[in-house]
């Protein structure tokens, strides 16, 4: 009995040592640790040597395209159908779809959205997708350059690395499907689900606060702002919200609670570090892109790329990110495409897409391609 | 009929006849005993009989209801799948109701009717195996020490499920049921209500509990070090110091200036591990009813230190004029 029971102890140990050392996704140590706010306050990024290598090789940039031989023939009058990039020469133009075909659809072409009997046809859904994209690549480095994008800024690569569907897209996630009648609801939470870093917190928080983009300002914020109650405060479930898109946001940069915030008070903006502003503006950069410029493309897609619910797919912040805190390693691509950095079509004739007030706002948007 | 063994012998005891002890007035006793070895290797080897009673048989009864009502819900919840029920077990739950539902009493099934229903069963299960502690505690002559420290647990469970809820008004304040949902909701708690550790009650509560642990380790380590000399008679040794009580009490003395004795360093235990789950329960009733952000709180009370700036002053956007923001809404 007692040869027995030593025996099976110490087999259950070794299958549960293999077991946890395989399968828990641990770290190999050595850890660097990179401090970042004052000390004692346990603000640090936390990464390997090797990971941070593995990082920085699955996010290099590609190298711009030789820059264009000047001309004065403009591409609105020299091509057909032109409506984005009228204004843009037309050497300047090709280098820019031959940039584009390798940046999105480097295996498909050009014919990936063009008909090659006709450039100028519209019949590919995926042309009136691209063009669409390129205006809000423009607003993106032009509107949101100081705010969010920075030097940085953004070009169909930074999504896109080389796929027409970019990997890191979203959409409303409906939840398993389950018993209905008296079957307790799960509040759409308790599941293993990536999007909150396989955590229970609620899987579908992304469609509450980045889809939509006339969210309250302060639907995130839970925290009171005086240390005693005055008002009814918000329950404990929206809390669990707001930390499950936190976790979205630290999976998609890479880094943890602490570089943007100081944990000790989490949502005190005079201990946080500038990167929580950055990020700030980010989440208004993501719900703006997803309502003004997905959103819209709800009837040009055709329905296999829609989501379970019939909803366009959407960005998030891994989408650009993908794992880093300045995406491709913060490589300025895009100063070698002038032409993304800016909007350049004067199309007047439709309501703008983005509702601002600002007196610095860019010139409105293009409507959107039917 | 004297007759002794424990857990510092390597030698299992196993008694000819299974040991029923003294003799009590109702002896509601079930099962037939048996000697186990590897029961033996940790404690007694004889197992059972096992006192049931009504109250020991209501309680499983209950806690067997609640226990098949979060299970089932949670099954349910992977519609009925066997194999993700497996795998995301630690992740599933039985959620409260949600705030509109307020303290309604019985919201429909589907929306937390069930979580009160088990909530209500696990409750009345928890307390009548707290009366079944105290009427066993009574019929054996002892004191009522367990079932007063096993209340202090029950206080804090009460406190998380049923008496906060109440304040707050709504039952969606309380906990989940389930593993790692119930992890997420506390952390989200302490996230709520801007730090759990600036509240002085969690702070007590975790001076006990680490407290609790560095008692039990100093007690157990020094009673098995002089269990040799017969120190593991330590309660003889209360009234009758024996060479194992000296030494032990001496290697405290040398070591730190002070010692425990053989009867205080029970009652030291006693109240650590009493008084972690009751601080804890005040902390927690204190938490949104009275004070809404712990951090705040501890800034308007001299708790928390203030930190040099290392950064340019960071502002919150929002206190910029919000419509100077790009995309914002008009």
């Amino acid at each position: 009995m007692k040869t027995i029971s030593v025996l099976a102890g110490v087999v259950a140990a070794a299958l549960l040592t293999v077991a946890m050392l395989v399968t828990s996704g641990w770290v190999r140590p050595p850890l660097e640790t990179l401090q970042n706010g004052y000390r004692g306050t346990a603000m640090a990024q936390v990464h390997t040597r090797k990971g941070v290598a593995e990082t920085r090789e699955a996010n290099v940039a590609p190298a711009a395209a030789d820059p264009a031989e000047p001309g004065d023939e403009l591409a609105g009058k020299t091509y057909e159908n032109v409506q984005v990039l009228k204004d843009v020469t037309v050497n300047e133009f090709n280098r820019l779809m031959v940039s584009m075909t390798e940046w999105v659809s480097p295996q498909q072409g050009c014919t990936y959205c063009h008909n090659t009997e006709n450039m100028a046809d519209d019949s590919l859904y995926q042309k009136k997708v691209a063009r669409r994209m390129l205006q809000m690549t423009q607003h993106i480095n032009s509107t949101w350059k100081e705010k969010h994008v920075g030097g940085t800024g953004v070009t169909c690569f930074t999504c896109h690395r080389g796929q027409p569907v970019p990997a890191n897209i979203w959409f409303t996630d409906p939840g398993p499907t389950r018993p209905g009648g008296f079957i307790a609801r799960n509040n759409g939470q308790n599941l293993a689900a990536p999007s909150v870093g396989l955590s229970s917190l609620p899987y579908d928080t992304l469609t509450a606060y980045l889809a939509d983009k006339d969210v309250d300002n302060n639907a995130i914020r839970v925290n009171a702002t005086t240390a005693l109650p005055t008002t009814k405060g918000k329950p404990i479930q929206d809390a669990e919200k707001t930390y499950g898109l936190m976790i979205h946001m630290s999976e998609a940069l890479g880094v943890n609670c602490t570089y943007c915030h100081n944990t000790r008070a989490i949502s005190n903006w005079s201990q946080s570090t500038p990167q929580r502003t950055t990020a700030w503006h980010g989440i208004r950069m993501v719900r703006d892109l997803n309502g003004n410029y997905l959103e819209p493309l709800l009837s040009t897609f055709p329905p296999n790329r829609l989501g379970a619910l019939g909803d366009v797919p959407k960005v998030n912040c891994t989408t650009c990110h993908n794992g880093e805190s300045k995406p491709l390693n913060g490589a300025h691509l895009v100063e070698a495409y002038p032409e993304l950095t800016k909007p350049t079509e004067t199309v007047s004739a439709a309501p703008p897409a983005v509702p601002t007030e600002a007196p610095a706002s860019p010139p409105a948007p293009a409507p959107t391609p039917q | 009929m004297a007759y002794y063994q424990n857990i510092f012998s390597e030698v299992q005891v196993r008694p000819v006849s299974p040991e029923h002890g003294i003799p009590v007035e109702v002896d509601q006793r079930w099962g037939k005993p048996f000697n186990s070895y590897l029961f033996g290797l940790i404690g007694n080897a004889q197992v059972g009989p096992i006192y049931v009673g009504y109250l020991g048989a209501l309680s499983f009864a209950c806690g067997l209801i609640a226990f098949e009502i979060i299970g089932l819900n949670m099954w349910a919840s992977v519609n009925w799948d066997p194999v993700q029920f497996v795998r995301q077990l630690p992740w599933l739950a039985l959620e409260p109701p949600r705030p509109q539902y307020g303290l309604k009493i019985l919201p429909p099934l589907a929306e937390g009717g069930w979580w009160l229903i088990a909530g209500f069963f696990l409750t009345a299960s928890v307390l009548l195996w707290w009366l079944r502690l105290f009427r066993r505690a009574k019929a054996l002559g002892l004191g009522y020490h367990v079932p007063w420290a096993f209340a202090s647990a029950i206080w804090l469970f009460l406190v998380l499920g049923f008496i906060r809820p109440l304040l707050m008004g709504s039952w969606s304040e309380a906990v989940p049921f389930g593993i790692f949902p119930h992890l997420d909701w506390t952390a989200a708690f302490s996230l709520r209500y801007g730090n759990l550790f600036y509240n002085p009650f969690h702070m007590l509560s975790i001076v006990f509990l680490y407290g609790s642990t560095l008692l039990f380790a100093m007690h157990g380590g020094t009673i098995l070090a002089v269990s040799r000399y017969g120190g593991e008679r330590e309660i003889d040794q209360i009234v009758d110091r024996g060479t194992a009580t000296e030494r032990a009490a001496l290697f405290w003395r040398w070591t730190m200036g002070f010692n425990a004795t053989m009867e205080s360093v029970h009652r030291w235990a006693w109240w650590f591990a009493v008084l972690t789950t009751l601080t804890g329960g005040i902390g927690i009733l204190l938490t949104g009813t009275v004070v809404d952000n712990w951090y705040l709180w501890a800034v308007k009370h001299g708790v928390a230190p203030s930190y040099p700036q290392v950064y340019p002053p960071v502002v919150d956007p929002l206190s910029v004029s919000p419509t100077s923001l790009p995309g914002s809404a008009p």
